[in-house]
């Protein structure tokens, strides 16, 4: 599994930091950004949650 | 179930022996594509109840949330909610670009992390609400002595509104939502009121700084004074009578489920099962464009129902029970896409902090009346109790 973020797209609603925070956080701008040591470091099903919730598609997870 | 040309219906649903949400939305739901409807002032609009369509609709960018395009549907206007001149920085009715400017100036406002810091204010406040309710007797109306005052109080310290003044600011917002116990007239006052308020406090964070946000938003230099005075009243606006309406749906629903107080899990249900913004993203096609299999022509004004969604069968197992523990956050309460509530945080944090300080303080409170003769909002464009008697 790999994540990419887009922070242009991003409109800082945190969904993503409420739901894997060992993977995502919210910069100085409140735009999302990867910390940690990327996907592995959460549960796979936070990570999608992240990323079916986000409500600007400012997150993309790969499946492979 | 095919239609080949479906049945105008009217809209809103809402009156006061029609429960909420009204049981006609489960119909609209089976039905293909969208549902024609005539608002009371004969506008034609399309409404949107699926929980797919909805999220469908308020990511297209053929779709605008700008009240000056033709055809944006009036719904405030035919429940009698006097149309709102386009008041700059109101950029809830702005569509992309225009609208990032404002929103990226925000979200720094409004992070987890900050939002996460506001917790002991919030607790304080709301600690101090419960001491003056148990200071004032054995009763209170949960309403107008608790629901409405928190949300008010934790946006006027945000805005950074000086203690001296937050008796005024609390008492003008109060009359703001008030919808039965005040005049079209004393709404308008209270209304310019407050912006005369918020207008001076933005001229005087200009000369005097402080750690607030609006001299935090004023020194980014990207919103100009006088649409920062916009700005703040839709901060206002957006989170006090919704996260209000919130917190006393949440409490009657905790006192005739008691089962789940004291559990978390309670607020995101409460969002969902409740959906008191069911009227509050409205929409208006500005290209043709087809959602679920319905050509939407340009102009023609698009109802996405919160809760009809939030209500989806296909989205949501038994979605007529109240169920905390399906943890359920796909719902679409705080709406979608871009114009995603900003304060979505800190609302979940507010109904939090009220649910859990009320019962642990007051754990033998109770309905003072019957709960089937409770007044619902059924004639304001956001869901909730006009009162909420109760006593301990």
């Amino acid at each position: 599994m790999r994540i990419t973020v887009d922070p242009d797209r991003c409109v800082g609603a945190g969904q993503c930091v409420l739901s894997a925070p060992e993977v995502f956080d919210q910069d100085e701008d409140g735009l999302v950004t990867l910390v940690g040591a990327g996907p592995g470091a959460a549960k796979e099903s936070s990570v999608r949650l992240a990323g079916a919730l986000c409500p600007s598609q400012a997150i993309t997870v790969h499946e492979d | 179930m095919t239609q080949s040309a479906p049945q105008v219906v009217d809209f809103p649903l809402r009156s006061p022996s029609v429960p909420f949400p009204p049981p006609g939305y489960a119909d609209y739901r089976g039905q293909e594509g969208l549902v024609p409807s005539r608002l009371p002032n004969g506008e034609r609009v399309w409404l949107v109840t699926r929980h797919e369509d909805v999220r469908a609709v308020l990511t297209n960018p053929k779709i605008s949330s700008n009240p000056e395009h033709k055809g944006f549907p009036n719904v405030g206007e035919s429940l009698g909610v006097p149309k709102q001149a386009q008041i700059p920085g109101w950029f809830v009715g702005l569509d992309s670009p225009e609208h990032d400017r404002f929103r990226k100036a925000l979200i720094p406002e409004f992070t987890v992390r900050r939002v996460r810091e506001m917790r002991p204010a919030i607790e304080l406040t709301v600690q101090a609400r419960l001491d003056a309710m148990l200071a004032a007797g054995d009763s209170a109306d949960l309403v107008a002595d608790f629901a409405l005052p928190i949300p008010s109080l934790v946006i006027s310290s945000l805005l950074g509104v000086p203690p001296t003044d937050r008796e005024f600011f609390e008492s003008r917002t109060r009359t703001l939502v008030a919808i039965r116990a005040s005049t079209d007239q004393q709404r308008q006052a209270a209304s310019k009121d407050l912006l005369r308020y918020i207008g001076r406090l933005v001229e005087i964070k200009g000369k005097w700084p402080g750690d607030d946000l609006v001299s935090r938003l004023l020194a980014t230099g990207s919103i100009a004074p006088h649409e920062l005075s916009g700005v703040l009243m839709l901060l206002l606006i957006a989170g006090h009578e919704t996260t209000a309406n919130n917190i006393a749906l949440g409490v009657l629903t905790l006192l005739t489920n008691p089962q789940w107080i004291g559990d978390d899990r309670v607020v995101e249900e409460t969002l969902r099962f409740h959906s008191v913004a069911d009227l509050v993203s409205l929409r208006v096609a500005v290209e043709d464009v087809e959602i679920s299999g319905q050509l939407v022509r340009a102009g023609e004004g698009i109802v996405p129902l919160v809760a009809a969604a939030n209500h989806d069968e296909n989205s949501f197992e038994c979605p007529h029970m109240f169920d905390p523990s399906r943890s359920a956050r796909h719902h679409v309460a705080f709406g979608y896409g871009v114009h995603q509530c900003l304060g979505q945080n800190l609302v979940r944090v507010e109904m939090e902090i009220a649910y859990r300080k009320l019962f642990e303080r007051i754990p033998d409170l109770r309905l003072a009346v019957p709960a089937e003769g409770l007044a619902y909002k059924h004639d304001g464009v956001v869901h909730g109790l006009h009162e909420l008697p109760v006593r301990w």
